[in-house]
């Protein structure tokens, strides 16, 4: 039984998403995507320097995964509606990372704006992921309006502070009815394999990655940790105790 | 009129050319490139309508590229 995650219909072998942001250099990125062992990958929707671009990053990702453009930095629906559109021409994909910022310290999303706009691009046919908060509530109602999977964050963006609330995570993910996506807050390795045991179906991260010190062992490592983390889900950890519980037999101690 | 102006990515420029698409081919930008899109007025105009689209003066123009992100 291969075991693969579906999204809207699209079947993905790796469960681990990867940014494409703050590399050292191009070749470095391209390295990590193909060490992260990735099928998707995000890019931004930016105004074109007029003065002269280097190669651009879709030709060179071309082949190598899917690209999930997102809307980040939007601070309204309107604009994130307008950068899905425009990141639908460019790269011809109905796919769009929905991000709508509430707050520019903290990057936190503008809860109400998002469901407004994931429903006017889920009737537009688009299919959209959301970046959100850790909340149940607003899980549902994103599902509820199109969202084809939620992404929670497991904290602030480029914190590197892990899984803040993994109880949360954990309810997200069995009420969810559409695949729960941990974006954002990802440090090291044993918190993309956390999220993975607290069933999410995918991790989706950047600077993790883009910003270690060697990014393509990093990158290696997602990779080992996101398919660890799954199939010990999978498996079924055991309870917790309080004592303990020897694992050696009880009886034929010598000298009872 | 020769100071009418259009605003392309922010900045303010003389309007010379008569269409999108002729904005676009000044810009020396390869218009099937991959990545490309083009915003007028504040709404996604096809590449396919760049020809047909008009340029009159105040008209607001965005031309966006896909690059890194997270």
């Amino acid at each position: 039984m291969t075991d693969t995650l579906k999204i809207a219909g699209r079947e993905f072998r790796s469960r681990l998403f990867l940014g494409s942001a703050g590399y050292p250099n191009q070749q470095v990125m391209l390295d990590a995507v193909a060490a992260s062992g990735t099928e998707m990958v995000t890019v931004s929707i930016r105004r074109m320097n007029l003065a002269g671009e280097s190669e651009s990053i879709a030709e060179l990702l071309t082949g190598r995964a899917q690209l999930l453009p997102n809307t980040a930095g939007c601070q309204t629906a309107k604009d994130a509606v307008l950068t899905a559109e425009l990141a639908r021409e460019a790269l011809a994909t109905d796919w769009i990372k929905l991000e709508v910022i509430g707050d520019r310290e903290l990057l936190y999303p503008d809860v109400e704006q998002l469901v407004q706009a994931t429903a006017t691009l889920a009737a537009k046919g688009f299919i959209v992921l959301p970046y959100c908060n850790d909340d149940p509530v607003t899980c549902r109602k994103l599902a509820d309006a199109g969202a084809a999977a939620v992404m929670p964050l497991g904290a602030p963006i480029g914190s590197g502070l892990g899984v803040c609330n993994p109880h949360l995570i954990e309810l997200i993910c069995t009420r969810s009815t559409v695949p729960v996506v941990l974006d954002a807050g990802i440090g090291t390795a044993s918190e993309a394999a956390l999220a993975m045991e607290l069933g999410c179906a995918a991790v989706l991260l950047n600077t993790a990655v883009s910003k270690a010190r060697h990014p393509v062992q990093m990158a290696a490592a997602m990779r080992d940790a996101v398919s660890a983390g799954r199939l010990a889900r999978l498996a079924g950890r055991i309870p917790r105790r309080t004592h303990a519980e020897p694992s050696s037999p009880q009886f034929g101690l010598v000298g009872t | 009129m020769t100071d009418a102006t259009i605003r392309v990515n922010g900045q303010d420029e003389p309007l010379s050319a008569a269409t999108l698409a002729a904005l676009i081919a000044e810009r020396g930008i390869t218009p099937e490139g991959r990545g490309i899109a083009v915003a007028h007025n504040g709404a996604l105009v096809r590449r396919a309508d760049w020809t047909q689209t008009r340029l009159a003066a105040g008209d607001q123009i965005e031309i966006v590229l896909a690059k890194q992100g997270g």
